[in-house]
Formats: C-alpha cells, sequence, structure tokens
C-alpha cells in the first residue's frame, strides 16, 4: 500500500470493507464457491466415468442431454470463479513488482474467463445438436 | 515530508520447522495451481467433442498415451485431495477442529482420504471402460 497522502487514517481507509462489506467478498465467494463443487463433485465424477471408452458419438449424445450439461456449467462457472479467487491469491502473495503483478492479475482473469466461455460454449453447442 | 514506516515482517517458509499441516498448506496450494492449469484439459475435452470426432480421438489419443494417463492420474488425485484438504479447511473456518489431535487427525485424514479415493475412481474407471 502507498503511504497516506491524505488526512484520513488507515484504519478510516479500511474501515468500511470491513464487517461484510465487500472486503470480505473473495474470501467469501472462495467458500461459496468451494461449498458448491463440493456437491457438485460426485455427479460430476459419475458424468466423467459415464464417458470413459465412448467413441464421438456417444460422448456428445451424453454431454448434450440436459441433466447433465446444467451440472457441467454449474460446476464450470464454480472452478473457474474459484480458481480466479485463488490464482489472485497465490500472485499476491508471491508477485511484488506492480506491475509484474497488475498484469498477472489481468491475465489470470483473461485466462479463467477463457477457459470458462469456452467450455460453457462447448457445452451449449453439444445441447443444441448442432 | 513522511518517513517510510518499517513494518515488522513476518519471516518465511523457511524460517519454520516443516510440521504435517504446513506440509499440506503448501499441498493444498500446489494442487489448486495444478487443478488451474489442469482444466485446459477439460476445456480441450470439450472442445474436442463440439468440433467433431475427430478433434475428439486426439483427446482420446493422448488421454490413452502413458504421458496423458499419468497427467490425469495426476489430475484425479490433485482434485480429490484438494476437494477433501478443502473441507478440511471447511470445520476450520466454522471454528472446529483446533486442538492438537483434531487438527492432527483431520489433516491425515485428509491425505490418506485424497489418495484412497483417487485409486478407487481408477478402479471404477478400469472396471467400466476397460482403462480408457
Amino acid at each position: 500500500m502507498s503511504r497516506p497522502s491524505s488526512m484520513r487514517t488507515p484504519l478510516g481507509r479500511v474501515r468500511n470493507l470491513g464487517s461484510s462489506h465487500s472486503g470480505t467478498s473473495d474470501f467469501w465467494r472462495q467458500r461459496l464457491t468451494a461449498v458448491a463443487m463440493t456437491l457438485l463433485i460426485v455427479p460430476v465424477i459419475v458424468i466423467v466415468l459415464m464417458l470413459i471408452g465412448r467413441n464421438h458419438a456417444g460422448a456428445a449424445q451424453i454431454l448434450g442431454s440436459l441433466p447433465i450439461a446444467i451440472i457441467l456449467v454449474l460446476f464450470i462457472i464454480a472452478s473457474a470463479w474459484h480458481m480466479k479467487i485463488g490464482m489472485q491469491i497465490v500472485i499476491e502473495d508471491y508477485v511484488h513488482n506492480e506491475t509484474v503483478k497488475l498484469v498477472s492479475v489481468m491475465a489470470n482473469n483473461f485466462f479463467c474467463i477463457a477457459v470458462a466461455l469456452s467450455s460453457i460454449y462447448a457445452i451449449l453447442k453439444l445441447s443444441s445438436g448442432v | 515530508m513522511t518517513a517510510r514506516i518499517e513494518r515488522p515482517i513476518s519471516p518465511h517458509l523457511q524460517t519454520y520447522r516443516v510440521t504435517l499441516t504446513m506440509a499440506l498448506s503448501v499441498i493444498h496450494r500446489a494442487t489448486g495451481i495444478a487443478l488451474y492449469f489442469g482444466t485446459l484439459l477439460l476445456a480441450w475435452w470439450l472442445i474436442a467433442a463440439a468440433s467433431g470426432p475427430g478433434a475428439y480421438a486426439n483427446v482420446q489419443a493422448f488421454t490413452g498415451s502413458i504421458i496423458g494417463k499419468l497427467i490425469v492420474f495426476g489430475y484425479t488425485w490433485a482434485l480429490l485431495h484438494h476437494l477433501v484438504s478443502g473441507i478440511r479447511y471447511f470445520f476450520w473456518d466454522l471454528g472446529y477442529g483446533f486442538k492438537a489431535n483434531e487438527r492432527e487427525a483431520l489433516t491425515w485424514g485428509a491425505l490418506i482420504a485424497g489418495i484412497s479415493l483417487t485409486v478407487l475412481v481408477w478402479i471404477i474407471a478400469y472396471t467400466v471402460g476397460g482403462g480408457r
């Protein structure tokens, strides 16, 4: 953090970010997505096991079925969000150069959004049967 | 002119004696990072399934190879270990399991459960799919 350049004290500047305002949102969302994935992991593993040994036609048919597509989309959203927060914490812990940190955090966001949206798009395409 | 405030800094990892909970904390973070990049495999697989038989055959050729199998096996363990190790953090977040014997038991439990579940999933995988 930069040196105080205003009349406000450090405590004053962070005060409203605590106690369930926005300062703890990443902590909360990390747990929220963790609980979501804990609930979804068994169906997701079952889906992956169902696909083992099948050819493309069989796999595409299973992946395109409605309940399976919904479970996978939910799992992808939770995992992308979870890994975005997790990697940002790692970056903030170990990258001390401000420029590198900024670029890394931005790249992290791009990576997670790209992985999530391309996976979801693939599932939607399979669901539409095109 | 404001003088630079010399805040106390905490010593880093190498200063401390390695304990089980500490090692597992490091492994939790390491498996998280591995899973982060492992999602590329998951995305590749889904995109290939949406693209067509040729692309899907490429993924199957990779996951069927020795290197591919090792990566998928490692991914399975990283996922299941991160899961059970993460469930341990739910206990701690809720304020339980902080006594010395409790946190050791939780940590050993996570380590053993992660490995056991990985082996279990792969036994099922080989049973239903013949190893593909």
